[in-house]
C-alpha cells in the first residue's frame, strides 16, 4: 500500500482533488476523509454522494470544490445513483464507446447510510456493482442542525434526542451499520477514523481494488455537532479507537482483521476520557444519577470489543 | 412492402419497442399492470437480442435514481412503471427533469391507494403533471407504441424525461393488431444519442447536482421552464417526420368531428376510441357532436385547445382522476383556465369517471351527450362537476 512518499508523489501529479475554498466548518472531518480518499485512488474516480454536510459545503454553484466528476441527486440514494452509472460504464464499454478504466465511489454521511440509504446501499451491494461506499459517519444529521440518527450512540445529545431533565440524550444504542455490510458478503467491509491517513488510505486501495461493492464506514469527527475544539478532529479520532469506542479492522472476503490493538503499554481507554471531551455528553456528567448510564455505555463498548476480537481469531 | 400486422398487447408492444430502441442501460422495478414490460424486457436481455445493463434495483425510488445516474453518465436509459411505483419515485422525477436528462418511460396507468386497487385511472400521471416530464398520452396500442419510438427523439432533442402512458389493462393487457416498424428503421429514426455532458468525462471533470441558493435557482428554473416551451416546438417536428416516414400523423391534440360541432368532449387516453363510437352514432342521427383528444398533456398545448374549442357551445371535460381540491379533475381546471383567453367562450363542465377502472361505456359516454345537449339549450348547467358512474 502506498507510503507518504507515494502519495505525496501522487498528490503532487494529481494536484489537490477536493480544492480548497469549501464551506466546510474549520476542523470538519469530511473533507479530510475525501482528500486522502481520493488521493488513495490511482485511477481516475466518479463521485457520487448524498445531500449532507459535505455536498452542500463542497459545490455551492457556480462554484465546487471537486475536480473529479461530481453527481449529487438525493439524500437517500448515492448508492442507486452510482450503480446506474457503473452501469452506464459497462453497457458503454461493452459496446466500445467508452475505454478508460474507472472507479467509481458513492458516499454519504450516516443519516444518508445508515437510515434514509440504507435500502438502496443494500440494493446495490446486492446487485454487486464494483463500487466503493463510504459512510462518513458523524453521528447525526448535521447538515440539519444535529439530529439523532441512527448512528448516534446512546447518551448523546441530538436536537431530536436531546438531554432534559427527565431523558438524558438518546436512548436507544447505534446500530452496526459495518457488521450489516458484512452481511452482505460483499469482497471488501472496513471501519476506519479521519485522523489515521495510513489506515484510511489503505484501505481505500483495497476497497477499490476489490471487485466487487465494497464499504468503509469511517467515524469522520464534527467539531460542530459534538462539541469539541476545531484543532482535535484528528485526536477525537484516535480517541474513539484507543477507548474501542469505534475500532478499526476490516473484512476482506468475509475474513475479519483488526487493525489497531491496545496493547501494555498502550492500554485500552476508558470510555469517560471519550465522553468527555464533548459537549454532546457534558450533560452525563453534570447529572448526579448518570453513573448507572456511563456504566451501562462502557458495558457495551467492551462487548463490542470482546465479540470484535472472537470475530478477528 | 406490404404491410405486417402483429396481434399483441399494450405491454407487449411497450417491451418490443424498448427492445428496438436498445437502450445502454434499463433500470427497473415491477408493479401491476406494468410488470410484464420489464419482464419481456429482461427476457430479451437474457436472451442477448439488446446491449442493455438491465438493473433490477430494490425499489423505484432506487429505480430511478439509477436512471439518472445512468443518463448522467450519458447512456440512453429507460424504465418502467404505474401508479405507487410512479409515486415513489416523485422526489426523483423532478430531479431526473431538473438535470435535463432524457429518461423514457413507459407508464401503465393505474389509480393510487388507498384504497389499493390495480386498475385504470388516471391519479398517477396526473399526480406527477408538474414534475417537468413530458406526457404523452395513448389510444390504443398501435399509438403507444408509435409515441414511445417518437419519444426518444423528443426527449433527447428537448433534454427532458419523457413517460408515455397506457390505460392500465384497457390497452397493457388488451390485444390489438397493430403494425410495428421494421428494427432497422426504429434504429435511423432514433439515431445515435449524442449525451449533452456524461459525468464519466474524467478529462473535464463536473459537477452535477449542485446546490443554488436564492442566486441561481430561479434562472436554472427559468431556464427549464423554456426548454418545456421548447418542447412544444420539437414534438410536431418529430411527429411529422414520423408520419412522413411511416405514414401515421399525430399531433399534441386530435380532433374528431369537431369542426362543426355544438357539443364537444375533451378526453384522453382509451376513452377517446369509445367515445368516437358514441359520436359517429350520434352524428348518424344528426346531433353535432364532436370530440377533442388531448394526446400530449405536458407541455400543455393550451394555444391549440383554444383554437380548436373556440367555436364549441359546451363542452365537457372527462377526468379519469379527481384533484380532490374541491373543483374537480385536474384536466378540467386547466382546459377551463386556457379557454378564459376568449371572449366568447364554451360553457365548460367536468365529468370525472372511471376511478380505479369503473368502466366507461357507451351508454355511459352517450349520456354526456344528452346533459350537455341540454345545457345547450337551456342555457343552464345543474353542475359544474358531475361523477359518471359512480353509485351516490
Ligand atoms: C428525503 C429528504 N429528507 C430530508 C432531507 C433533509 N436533510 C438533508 S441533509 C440531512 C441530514 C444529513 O445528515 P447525514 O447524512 O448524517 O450527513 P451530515 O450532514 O451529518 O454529514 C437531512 C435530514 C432531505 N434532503 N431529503
Ligand atoms: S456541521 Fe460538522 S459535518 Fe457539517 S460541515 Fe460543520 S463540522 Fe462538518
Ligand atoms: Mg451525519
Amino acid at each position: 500500500m502506498a507510503t507518504l512518499k507515494e502519495l505525496a508523489a501522487r498528490a503532487e501529479e494529481k494536484g489537490e482533488l477536493l480544492s480548497g475554498g469549501h464551506r466546510a466548518c474549520l476542523g470538519c472531518g469530511h473533507p479530510i476523509v475525501i482528500r486522502q480518499a481520493l488521493l488513495a485512488a490511482k485511477e481516475p474516480v466518479i463521485v457520487g454522494c448524498v445531500t449532507g454536510c459535505l455536498e452542500v459545503t463542497t459545490t455551492i454553484f457556480p462554484y465546487t470544490a471537486w475536480r473529479v466528476p461530481f453527481i449529487h441527486s438525493a439524500f437517500e440514494n448515492s448508492a442507486a445513483t452510482v450503480s446506474g452509472i457503473e452501469a452506464a460504464y459497462r453497457a458503454l464499454k461493452k459496446q466500445g464507446k467508452y475505454d478508460k478504466e474507472l472507479r467509481f465511489m458513492a458516499m454519504g454521511g450516516d443519516g444518508g447510510t445508515y437510515d434514509i440509504g440504507f435500502q438502496s446501499l443494500s440494493g446495490a451491494a446486492e446487485r454487486g456493482h464494483r463500487m466503493l461506499y463510504l459512510c462518513l459517519d458523524n453521528e447525526a444529521y448535521m447538515n440539519t442542525g444535529i439530529q439523532r440518527s441512527s448512528a448516534t450512540p446512546k447518551g448523546a445529545h441530538t436536537t431530536t434526542a436531546p438531554a432534559g431533565k427527565v431523558i438524558p440524550g438518546k436512548q436507544q444504542h447505534r446500530k452496526d451499520l459495518t457488521a450489516c455490510m458484512v452481511a452482505h458478503r460483499i469482497p471488501y467491509v472496513a471501519q476506519t477514523i479521519a485522523g489515521n491517513w495510513k489506515d484510511l488510505t489503505t484501505k481505500v486501495e483495497k476497497a477499490l481494488a476489490a471487485d466487487g461493492p465494497s464499504f468503509i464506514n469511517v467515524l469522520s469527527p464534527c467539531p460542530t455537532g459534538w462539541g469539541y475544539k476545531p484543532e482535535l478532529t484528528l485526536e477525537m479520532g484516535q480517541l474513539a479507537v484507543d477507548t474501542c469506542f469505534w475500532p478499526i479492522y476490516e473484512v476482506e472476503d468475509g475474513k475479519w482483521k483488526l487493525n489497531h490493538q491496545p496493547t501494555e503499554k498502550k492500554p485500552k481507554k476508558p470510555l469517560v476520557e471519550w465522553l468527555k471531551s464533548q459537549r454532546r455528553f457534558a450533560h452525563l456528567f453534570k447529572a448526579t444519577d448518570s453513573e448507572e448510564l456511563i456504566a451501562e455505555l462502557q458495558e457495551r463498548v467492551d462487548q463490542d470489543w470482546e465479540e470484535l476480537l472472537a470475530k478477528c481469531e | 412492402m406490404g404491410k405486417k400486422f402483429v396481434a399483441k398487447t399494450g405491454n407487449e408492444t411497450m417491451a418490443e419497442a424498448m427492445r428496438q430502441i436498445n437502450p445502454d442501460v434499463v433500470a427497473a422495478y415491477p408493479i401491476t399492470p406494468a410488470t410484464e414490460i420489464v419482464q419481456i424486457f429482461a427476457q430479451f436481455v437474457a436472451d442477448g437480442v439488446v446491449n442493455t445493463e438491465f438493473v433490477a434495483t430494490e425499489s423505484e425510488h432506487s429505480a430511478m435514481s439509477a436512471c439518472i445516474g445512468a443518463a448522467a453518465a450519458g447512456a440512453r436509459v429507460m424504465t418502467s412503471t404505474s401508479s405507487q411505483g410512479l409515486a415513489l419515485m416523485w422526489e426523483m422525477l423532478y430531479i431526473a427533469a431538473g438535470l435535463r436528462l432524457p429518461i423514457v418511460m413507459p407508464e401503465v396507468n393505474r389509480t393510487l391507494s388507498s384504497p389499493i386497487n390495480i386498475h385504470c385511472d388516471h391519479s398517477d400521471t396526473m399526480g406527477a403533471r408538474d414534475v417537468g416530464w413530458i406526457q404523452i398520452f395513448s389510444e390504443n396500442v398501435q399509438e403507444a407504441y408509435d409515441n414511445l419510438i417518437q419519444a426518444v427523439v423528443i426527449a433527447e432533442e428537448a433534454k427532458l424525461p419523457i413517460m408515455v402512458t397506457t390505460d392500465g389493462f384497457i390497452i397493457s393487457h388488451g390485444m390489438e393488431s397493430m403494425e410495428m416498424i421494421p428494427d432497422k428503421e426504429v434504429t435511423d429514426f432514433i439515431g445515435e444519442y449524442k449525451p449533452a455532458y456524461s459525468v464519466l468525462d474524467v478529462d473535464n471533470p463536473f459537477t452535477v447536482g449542485a446546490i443554488d441558493f436564492t442566486d441561481y435557482y430561479f434562472e436554472h428554473k427559468r431556464a427549464q421552464i423554456e426548454a418545456m416551451s421548447e418542447a412544444k416546438k420539437i414534438i410536431p417536428q418529430v411527429q411529422q417526420r414520423f408520419g412522413e416516414r411511416f405514414g401515421r400523423k399525430y399531433a399534441a391534440i386530435e380532433e374528431y368531428r369537431l369542426s362543426d360541432a355544438e357539443v364537444a368532449i375533451l378526453v384522453l387516453g382509451s376513452t377517446a376510441g369509445t367515445a368516437k363510437v358514441v359520436i359517429d352514432e350520434l352524428r348518424e342521427k344528426g346531433h353535432p357532436v364532436g370530440m377533442l383528444k388531448l394526446r400530449v398533456f405536458r407541455p400543455f398545448p393550451f394555444e391549440e385547445i383554444v383554437r380548436a374549442l373556440s367555436s364549441v357551445k359546451v363542452l365537457a371535460v372527462l377526468d379519469r382522476s379527481d384533484g380532490v381540491a374541491g373543483i374537480g379533475g385536474p384536466v378540467f381546471s386547466e382546459v377551463r383556465s386556457a379557454m378564459y383567453e376568449l371572449d366568447i367562450r364554451p360553457r365548460i363542465v367536468n365529468y370525472v369517471y372511471g376511478l380505479g377502472g369503473r368502466n366507461i361505456d357507451l351508454a355511459l359516454i352517450q349520456s354526456v351527450f344528452t346533459d350537455l345537449e341540454k345545457i345547450a339549450k337551456t342555457g343552464k348547467a345543474e353542475k359544474m362537476v358531475s361523477y359518471l358512474g359512480v353509485r351516490e
